[in-house]
C-alpha cells in the first residue's frame, strides 16, 4: 500500500536513483538511451566532429574508418550531421510535449471540474481536433503557417493538446467525487484552492506517463514533416529530412541508417520508459 | 425542561426534498427521470443533543447529510443553522458558516487528502479560523491530544494510518473550528467491530466536553441506539418515525421500525426464540418510481386500499409516525408529547 501512495510516489521522484532502481531493465534501458541523447544535445558543437555541414570527403562513400557511417550525396559526414540532429529534433519535441501537457492540462482540468458549457466547448474542439489522423493535421497546419521546425512545432502542439486534455479531464472528474474533496469544501475551501490544492496534486500521474511516451512519438511525427520538407529546411542535418535526402538514394543505405537508428533509439527508448513507469505508479488493482 | 424548550434549535430542517435528474433526452433540454432521493424531511437538534438517522442503504440518509451542508442544493426546504437559513446562501456567504457546520465520512481512507500529512490536512481545515503560526500549530498538536492519538501522527500520511486512526483524524478535522453541528455519515460502518466502540465513546466524550450537536446517520439500529438521544427513521428518502431513542426502540409504532428492530438479534437465545420476527419481503422500491400513496405499502403486513391512495403524514408529536395504521403510542410516550417541542436526554 504504502508504495503506490502518492506521497511515496513523490518521494520516489525526488529520490531519482531510488526510482531508477525499481525500473525494469528495459526502462534502465530506455533511461541511458535518453541521457546519451540529451548530453549530445547540449555538448554536441564541442564534440570532435567534423562541421555537418561542410563536404568533408567524396560524395556517397559507403561506411569507413574515416566516414563511420558513409558520406551523403553531397559528402557531408554522416555520423556528424546525425549527432547533430539530436540538436534539432530533441528540443522540438521536449518543447512540443511540455506545451501540449501545460496547455492540455490546463483546459482539461478546467473543463473537468467547472463543467457545463466550458467543458462542452473544451472537449468538442479536442474532439474535432482528435478527429483527424494526426500527420494529415500537422501537415495542414506546417503548410499553412509554412517550412520550418518552429512551425512544425506550433503545428504539432495543435495536434497534441487534446490528448492531456481528456486524460486530465477525466482524472479530475474521478478525483473530484472523493470525499477529501467534499471534506475541502466543508472546510470553507474555495473552488480554486479546492482544485489546485486538493485535485490536481493527485491527477498528475497519468499525464506523466504518457507524455514520457509520446516523447517519442513527437520526435516521430517532428522527423515526418521534416521528410516531407514541412520541417526542418536544408542545410539543417536533422534526421527526418535526412532520411529523405536518403530515400532518393537507394542503394547508398548508410545515408537513412544513422537517422533512422536515431529516431528508433529515441522513440524505443521512451517506450521503455513509459512502460517502466506505468509499472512502478499506475499499478492497479487492490493496494 | 421548559426553558430548555425556549432554546432554538441549533440545527432546524424544513421539509427539505432533494431531486435528482437522471439521464437525459436526446437535445438534453428534458432529464428523462427524476430520482426522489429525499422527500419533505423535517427534524430539529439542540445543541449538544444527538440525532440519528437510520434506514437501509439507498433510502436517502447521506444525500440529506450532503444536502444539509450545501454539499448538495436541495431541490426545496431550508436549513436553519442556529436560526439562520443557510439554504440560500452562495459559496462566500456560506464560507463563515461552514465553521458551524461540519462532516465526517464514512471511508476515512478516501476522505482524507493522500498527499498530505495529518498536520496538513488538519492545517487545511483550520484555514477558516486565520490563526497564526505558532497558535495553529498548538491547535494541531491539542486536536490530535483530543482524539487520543500520539503526537508522532501529526507528520504522517494517511495511508500510515490504521482506518480507526484516519477516522480520529476526520474527526479531529470536523471539531477543530469549533462547530455547533457535526454531520456523521457513517462514522464507524467501514471500521472493525473492535474499533467502533472506542471511536463511539470519543465521539460521545468530545460531545460532553464541547457541547455539539451530531446528526448521526447509520444503517446499524445498535449503534444509533447507542449514541443518540433521538432517532429519525428513513424510508425511501422519507422519515416515517421519530421520536426519542428509548421511545422508538421500546415501543416501535411503524410497521417498518418494528420490522427493523425485529431483525436486530438479542443476546438472550431464550428471548431470541420466544419472540415475533416481522420478515420483510421484496426489495426496497426504486425512488424513481416511489408507490403511490405509501411508500412503504408494497412490502407492509398491514397495507390496506387507503395506503396506497393516500400517503400518510408524519404526525407532529413528539413520538410521530407516518401511517395509517401505526401501534398506539407508549403511555408514556403520549405523556410526554408536546407538539412540536424538543424532547432532549436528561442531560439537558
Amino acid at each position: 500500500m504504502a508504495s503506490t501512495s502518492p506521497r511515496a510516489r513523490m518521494r520516489a521522484l525526488s529520490s531519482g536513483r531510488a526510482l531508477f532502481g525499481r525500473l525494469p531493465l528495459t526502462g534502465k534501458i530506455g533511461v541511458l538511451i535518453l541521457l546519451f541523447w540529451a548530453i549530445t544535445v547540449v555538448s554536441v558543437q564541442f564534440w570532435p566532429l567534423v562541421d555537418p555541414l561542410m563536404m568533408a570527403g567524396r560524395r556517397l562513400q559507403p561506411p569507413s574508418g574515416a566516414h563511420w557511417l558513409g558520406t551523403d550525396a553531397l559528402g557531408r559526414d554522416v555520423f556528424s550531421r546525425t549527432l547533430h540532429g539530436a540538436a534539432y529534433t530533441i528540443p522540438v519535441a521536449v518543447m512540443v510535449v511540455v506545451f501540449a501537457v501545460v496547455i492540455g492540462s490546463a483546459l482539461g482540468a478546467i473543463a473537468g471540474y467547472f463543467g457545463g458549457w466550458f467543458d462542452a466547448v473544451i472537449m468538442r474542439t479536442a474532439d474535432v481536433t482528435l478527429s483527424f489522423p494526426p500527420i494529415l493535421l500537422a501537415m495542414t497546419v506546417a503548410a499553412a503557417l509554412g517550412p520550418g521546425l518552429p512551425n512544425a512545432g506550433l503545428a504539432m502542439i495543435i495536434v497534441w493538446w487534446p490528448i492531456y486534455a481528456r486524460l486530465m479531464r477525466a482524472q479530475v472528474l474521478e478525483v473530484r467525487t472523493r470525499e477529501h474533496v467534499e471534506a475541502a469544501i466543508a472546510g470553507g475551501a474555495g473552488r480554486g484552492r479546492v482544485l489546485v490544492v486538493h485535485i490536481l496534486p493527485l491527477c498528475w500521474t497519468p499525464t506523466l506517463i504518457n507524455a514520457t511516451m509520446d516523447f517519442g512519438q513527437v520526435a516521430l511525427l517532428a522527423a515526418s514533416l521534416s521528410f516531407i520538407g514541412l520541417g526542418a529546411v536544408p542545410p539543417s542535418p536533422e534526421w527526418g529530412s535526412m532520411i529523405s535526402e536518403g530515400a532518393s538514394k537507394f542503394y547508398s543505405w548508410w545515408i537513412a541508417f544513422g537517422p533512422g537508428m536515431a529516431i528508433l533509439s529515441v522513440v524505443l527508448a521512451t517506450s521503455f520508459l513509459g512502460d517502466g513507469l506505468r509499472d512502478i505508479f499506475d499499478r492497479r488493482g487492490p493496494q | 425542561m421548559s426553558l430548555h424548550n425556549l432554546t432554538p434549535p441549533v440545527l432546524d430542517v424544513r421539509n427539505l426534498s432533494k431531486v435528482f435528474p437522471i439521464g437525459s433526452n436526446l437535445l438534453g433540454t428534458k432529464p428523462a427521470q427524476m430520482l426522489q432521493a429525499v422527500s419533505d424531511v423535517s427534524f430539529r437538534v439542540a445543541q449538544g443533543e444527538t440525532f440519528g438517522l437510520v434506514g437501509e442503504s439507498g433510502c436517502g440518509k447521506s444525500t440529506l447529510g450532503r444536502c444539509i451542508l450545501r454539499l448538495i442544493d436541495p431541490t426545496q426546504g431550508e436549513v436553519l443553522l442556529a436560526g439562520t437559513d443557510i439554504t440560500h446562501l452562495n459559496a462566500a456567504e456560506m464560507r463563515p458558516l461552514r465553521q458551524d457546520l461540519q462532516i465526517v465520512f464514512q471511508d476515512p481512507m478516501s476522505s482524507l487528502h493522500p498527499g498530505m500529512t495529518i498536520r496538513r490536512i488538519l492545517a487545511e481545515g483550520l484555514r477558516l479560523l486565520k490563526l497564526d503560526a505558532q497558535t495553529e500549530a498548538a491547535r494541531i498538536a491539542e486536536l490530535i491530544s483530543l482524539v487520543q492519538l500520539p503526537a508522532d501522527v501529526a507528520d504522517r500520511y494517511p495511508h500510515e494510518l490504521s482506518g480507526g486512526q484516519r477516522q480520529r483524524i476526520g474527526i479531529a478535522r470536523a471539531i477543530s473550528v469549533n462547530p455547533k453541528v457535526i454531520v456523521l455519515d457513517e462514522p464507524v460502518s467501514a471500521l472493525d467491530v473492535s474499533i467502533q466502540a472506542g471511536l463511539l465513546n470519543l465521539l460521545r466524550s468530545l460531545q460532553e466536553r464541547l457541547n455539539i450537536a451530531y446528526v448521526f446517520i447509520a444503517h446499524d439500529l445498535s449503534v444509533v441506539r447507542y449514541v443518540s438521544d433521538r432517532i429519525g427513521v428513513m424510508y425511501l428518502g422519507r422519515i416515517v418515525e421519530t421520536g426519542r431513542a428509548s421511545d422508538l426502540f421500546d415501543n416501535p409504532r411503524h410497521p417498518y421500525t418494528q420490522a427493523l428492530l425485529s431483525a436486530i438479534p438479542l443476546a438472550d437465545p431464550r428471548a431470541e426464540r420466544k419472540r415475533a420476527r416481522t420478515v420483510l419481503e421484496g426489495d426496497l422500491p426504486s425512488p424513481l418510481n416511489p408507490p403511490s400513496g405509501c411508500s412503504f405499502r408494497t412490502r407492509c403486513p398491514r397495507a390496506r386500499p387507503l395506503c396506497a391512495a393516500e400517503r400518510p403524514l408524519l404526525e407532529d408529536t413528539a413520538h410521530a409516525v407516518a401511517c395509517h395504521f401505526p401501534d398506539p403510542a407508549g403511555t408514556e410516550a403520549t405523556a410526554r408529547a408536546t407538539p412540536s417541542t424538543l424532547q432532549t436526554g436528561e442531560g439537558a
